[in-house]
């Protein structure tokens, strides 16, 4: 491994600078558990790691009327252990408690899986179907880009010389929200998804009607993917119309665009994202109504 | 070529304060292993996969290999040598002797360490609680089922 520095900037003003002066030389560090890995492996080349976890702001959480903000560097148990958020944004306590095991749940987190974009991140699709945007720090100042826009190809992402993935920020759901995250994996944990499907719901008033849907799919194309299609095949169906339900799994499979490789073959991802998708839909309709 | 300077670490280790410099690309692993002399932690994946070299953070268990030593400076690390005290062994070392819940022993420190984090924050978890946290840890020898009814023996010696 390359030797590198070790830098812990305490505000985002700090951290920008040196990332830009450093470009692809230095990289974040929030859990490290896929920089150190690949830093380890090669992969890359680095003079600096940065550590932003001094950094108040991408250490917070913020949950209020409008809606959920949470820090780049804030880890998944933090996420998963605070009931509010947990109960209020169901789909991302998903992803968070079933990245990794215990020991990477206290220290990864949905902003470093986000910009790490492998195609299999448990954590994208989730701030997907949450209509999640990414708060982005540069030398020229802030911007923000919607989440699924986040990720480019394998292991690349839309950040530029010198940017900072800050925060992670969502709408506060309705009353009538449900939304759900599973993946298939060989084992019970600790596994990298085959495939993997979020799915998000809004129903009418009388919680019979689906208003708003939205389907993100892991692992079965070079970037997780909005299946807008498989979205729009709910919108005004009844969320128990069993036709809406399957057309929108074919939808979705139809979305995918898998290869074939040790974890699994294009046909039997493309199976799996259409089974997952009806049980997404299925269980963020319950999540929904409860 | 020039290496990078070492960084400044004030942490405490098993409840004694101790203070180094620390290369600041070497894991925290190497630094309890090299620097601070305690080999009770073990190097197993090297990637995060075994949870072999599993210590706690302020309370958290992570891995350490996944760890910088320059990260953990006003933090509180437990290790395994942390576990016993002059009185005897800790309730969970003592129960996997009991339920000989080791064989070559390269993953016991990582699992004691992790079964601990479990059992100081839940006295009484399931079967399953058990197994779900002991997740990320791999033992090759002993196929799990002594070592989650160790961890269910110490759970209830400590009632």
């Amino acid at each position: 491994m390359h030797p590198f520095a070790y830098i812990a900037p305490k505000t985002v003003e700090e951290a920008v600078a040196v990332l830009n002066k450093h470009g692809d030389r230095a990289r974040p560090i929030a859990g490290g558990t896929d920089l150190l890995v690949q830093a380890r492996g090669g992969r890359f080349d680095l003079d600096a790691v940065v550590d932003i976890k001094k950094i108040p702001e991408l250490e917070s959480i913020k949950n209020g009327a409008s809606g959920l903000e949470f820090g780049a560097a804030v880890p998944c148990y933090q996420l998963y252990e605070n009931k509010k958020l947990a109960a209020e944004y169901p789909g991302i306590m998903d992803a968070a408690s079933l990245i990794g095991g215990i020991q990477i749940q206290s220290r990864a987190g949905l902003g470093g899986n986000l910009c790490n974009a492998t195609p299999s991140g448990d954590g994208i699709g989730p701030l997907i179907v949450h209509y999640g945007t990414a708060v982005i720090a540069g030398p020229g100042g802030r911007r923000e880009l919607a989440v699924e826009k986040f990720c480019t190809g394998p292991g690349r992402n839309a950040l530029k010389k010198g940017e900072l993935l800050v925060s992670l920020k969502f709408p506060k759901p309705s009353a009538t929200f449900g939304a759900a995250y599973e993946r298939f994996i060989p084992r019970n944990e600790m596994d990298i998804a085959v495939a993997g499907v979020a799915v998000s719901v809004e129903l009418s008033a009388d919680k019979k009607t689906i208003k708003k849907a939205r389907v993100a799919l892991a692992s079965v194309a070079p970037t997780p993917v909005l299946a807008e299609a498989a979205g729009a095949a709910l919108i005004g169906k009844s969320a128990d119309d069993e036709a809406a339900i399957n057309a929108a799994g074919a939808a979705a499979a139809k979305a995918a665009k898998p290869i074939t490789d040790m974890r699994g073959t294009i046909e039997q991802r493309k199976h799996l994202v259409e089974v997952l998708t009806k049980r997404m839909i299925r269980k963020a309709v319950e999540r929904a109504r409860s | 070529m020039e290496l990078p300077q070492r960084v400044h670490v004030r942490t405490t280790i098993n409840g004694q304060a101790q203070e180094f410099l620390v290369p600041p690309y070497m894991s925290l692993l190497d630094t309890i292993r090299e620097i601070a002399g305690l080999t009770g932690t073990k190097e197993g994946c090297l990637d995060g996969n075994c949870g072999a070299c599993t210590v706690s953070i302020d309370g958290r268990i992570v891995d350490s290999c996944l760890v910088l030593g320059a990260e953990v400076d006003g933090k509180s690390i437990t290790t395994v040598e942390g576990l016993a005290t002059a009185k005897g062994l800790h309730p969970l070392q003592q129960a996997f002797l009991e339920e000989a819940a080791l064989q070559c022993g390269i993953c016991t420190p990582g699992f004691l360490v992790a079964a601990k984090g479990l059992l100081d924050n839940e006295p009484d978890p399931s079967e399953e609680r058990i197994r779900h946290w002991l997740a990320g840890n791999l033992c090759r020898c002993t196929g799990y089922d002594k070592i989650v009814r160790a961890v269910q023996k110490a759970a209830t010696a400590s009632h």
